[in-house]
């Protein structure tokens, strides 16, 4: 096989791999912005997702509970970001920060006084991870030339959760775009007046909303804590919630171009790391730290430069008052 | 907003922050149970290692001056309408600056060489502010996401300069060369000895003096100066800054540049007065904690060193208490640090209905 097409189909895989999370919080961003409410706390939902996840995990050895717990805790800080937004109106920004801190502290505190591994949680075995999943016929079609090796390569050979993820986009397209629930949230995001006035409850429209995205969080968390790697580590986000929702603005709160930017920064991600230490010509080695800042700078470039006229929905930020 | 008449000043200033901090300590307590120690045993070390002796005092002064300082930075950005959550990575590059001026210059006495490292610390700080300031006026780009972004960038830049540039020669200890003694910032603790207050080893020093002088600059600029006022009304209305000719993009650009200033300005304290070379990660998340301070002072300066002053006692008592309460570690301090920013700025309304219900009856009875 040529050395250049290895390279390629490798490259495209882990950036499969690295789009996962943000895939997931993207989408995630997306039902809780099209309803009205910003959703800057998709790090730290997908934070306390692998948290929580890796927590269970550990203890009962099982990746499933720790699904359903990663699941679980992040819809627990939905809720308590829904109530500072939704019931009492408080500043949508503020309190997405809030829960950003709140569970960067919590889950190195309790890692560190359940676990005792200085804020770590170690995944006990085999069984309390996601294993990739080699789809059948990937090593007998490996060797036919150009598709056999996608196959193999890059379609074969991921946990169950990356095949979530993108069955999570058509998915999404189609709850958003064309089912009376999708309507109504995008809506809500726009003019909720209207929405009250048809006798639907924006309340409960927003709460449903953050909802679906606290369990898509908490698929990305999982997915970082016991599917691509074992186990918790501190601040194992790394800004992925931040990239996810700068991805969404990206793509213009639309879940294709949104999935679409997410590859994006996964790509730049994949490259970053494979740009790691190897000689560029004319140019050099560039050095290590410069190239990690790559899917940062890539975010401030991309939302100076070309977004062009994204137009939010139109509520977003504001909280709903029903009568005066 | 429906609402029937104001709170009496006291309520509004005192007791509905009281209040939100109030709840958001109690649920700090939960999880102190949680993690299966005594909450009241945790607080009274907490308060011990805090205030109990001279040396802990200085502590929670030299924490507090940090706070005092990206607090103002959080506030000044909100005052006008914007969201600066890049006070870390300022604060990082601000480092910079500073130790460029202070390295560069340390042969100049220290009259002079001090008062152009703190300009070296606000130039650079106010610089990286800009550039989201810039972008949000120019091309729209969103604030909070620019400056987080901003914070990662400054982050690995910090580490490549200091790791590969700075690094004193022939060491292996990722940090800058020590600067020469003339630059050092004076320690508070000898001045005060003379009045019989022993600060012990405590790094408290002159940036506390140059934090609240800030304090005063900040009242005087917000409410008393033409630019402070056009601040406010771009920040409270951009409809009405741009009907009354103010120019919001230049408004953003220059509150942006003075909030990265102010946080640029915890090098002074952390470096000039303390480490005395560049260390990596010397902002140490201090620039997150200014989001709560701003939050819980209310965006005012008197009440911005309140807020200072309850964080730098539990920046202080929880190491204390890390050192004592082997469950606790020093992250808890960020979870309180998250619960007051939740119900000091999200849930501020938590308590209000109720309170308006007690304080304004009389009002709607007559």
């Amino acid at each position: 096989m040529d050395g250049l097409w290895l390279q390629a189909l490798l490259l495209t895989d882990s950036t499969v791999r690295l789009a996962t999370p943000l895939v997931f919080c993207a989408l995630a961003g997306l039902f809780s912005e099209r309803a009205g409410v910003v959703n800057i706390a998709l790090e730290g939902k997908m934070l306390g997702g692998a948290f929580a996840a890796a927590a269970a995990a550990a203890v009962t050895g099982s990746a499933w509970i720790g699904l359903l717990a990663g699941i679980g805790f992040a819809c627990a800080l939905a809720l308590v970001h829904g109530f500072a937004t939704i019931t009492h109106r408080g500043e949508q920004v503020v309190s997405g920060v809030a829960i950003n801190i709140m569970v960067a502290g919590l889950g190195p505190t309790l890692a560190d006084a359940w676990f005792g591994q200085a804020g770590r949680i170690p995944l006990p075995g085999a069984s309390a991870r996601f294993a990739p999943i080699e789809l059948p016929g990937a090593a007998a079609l490996a060797h036919v030339p150009v598709l056999g090796s996608v196959y193999a390569e890059v379609v074969s050979g991921h946990n169950l959760l990356v095949y979530a993820a993108v069955l999570a986009v058509p998915t999404v397209a189609w709850l958003v775009g064309r089912t009376r629930f999708g309507l109504r949230l995008r809506a809500v995001g726009e003019s909720p007046a209207a929405v009250d006035t048809a006798g639907v409850s924006v309340e409960a429209l927003r709460y449903r909303a953050l909802l679906v995205a606290g369990v898509l969080c908490g698929l990305a968390g999982a997915y970082l804590s016991i599917a691509q790697n074992a186990g918790f580590i501190r601040d194992m986000t790394a800004g992925k919630g931040y990239l996810a929702l700068a991805a969404l603005i990206f793509g213009k709160w639309r879940p294709v171009p949104a999935v679409l930017a997410c590859l994006l920064f996964a790509l730049a991600d994949a490259v970053q790391v494979r740009l790691q230490g190897t000689p560029l010509p004319g140019v050099g080695t560039i050095p290590t730290q410069l190239i990690q800042a790559v899917p940062y700078l890539l975010t401030i470039l991309l939302l100076a430069g070309f977004v062009g006229r994204a137009v939010a929905p139109r509520a977003l930020g504001q909280p709903y008052v029903k009568e005066r | 907003m429906g609402r029937l008449g104001r709170l009496p000043a006291w309520v509004e200033l005192a007791l509905l922050p009281g209040l939100n901090l109030g709840l958001a300590l109690l649920l700090s307590g939960l999880v102190v149970i949680l993690l299966g120690e005594d909450p009241l045993a945790a607080v009274r070390l907490l308060v011990y290692g805090a205030f109990g002796y001279g040396e802990a005092v200085g502590y929670t002064l030299f924490y507090a001056t940090n706070f005092i300082l990206t607090g103002l930075a959080v506030a000044i950005a909100f005052h006008a309408g914007h969201f600066n959550i890049g006070g870390e990575g300022q604060a990082y590059v601000g480092g910079l600056g500073l130790t460029l001026a202070a390295l560069g210059l340390g042969h100049l006495p220290g009259i002079l060489s001090i008062p152009l490292a703190v300009a070296g610390a606000a130039l650079f700080g106010g610089l990286w502010a800009l550039v989201p300031g810039w972008l949000y006026a120019r091309r729209g780009s969103h604030v909070v996401i620019t400056t987080i972004m901003m914070n990662f960038v400054a982050a690995a830049l910090m580490t490549y300069l200091v790791v590969n540039v700075l690094i004193k020669p022939g060491q292996q200890i990722p940090e800058s060369d020590i600067f020469a003694e003339s630059v050092w910032l004076p320690p508070l603790a000898p001045l005060l000895a003379i009045t019989g207050l022993d600060l012990g080893r405590a790094p408290v020093n002159l940036c506390l003096i140059l934090a609240l002088a800030c304090c005063v600059g900040f009242a005087i600029f917000v409410w008393r100066s033409r630019p402070g006022y056009e601040l406010r009304v771009a920040g409270q209305s951009e409809p009405a800054a741009v009907y009354a000719g103010i120019p919001p993009a230049r408004v953003t650009m220059l509150a942006m540049t003075i909030s990265g200033a102010l946080a640029g300005l915890l090098a002074v304290n952390e470096i000039l007065g303390s480490q005395h070379r560049l260390v990596l990660g010397f902002t140490g998340g201090y620039g997150f904690v200014g989001i709560a301070v701003a939050l819980m002072g209310r965006n005012h300066p008197f009440g911005i060193v309140l807020a200072a002053l309850l964080f730098g006692a539990l920046y202080q008592g929880g190491s204390e208490l890390a050192f004592d309460m082997p469950k606790i570690s020093r992250d808890m301090v960020v979870v309180i640090q998250g619960l007051v920013i939740l119900f000091a700025g999200a849930l501020e309304h938590l308590f209000r209905p109720a309170l308006e219900a007690v304080f304004l009856r009389p009002a709607t009875g007559r």
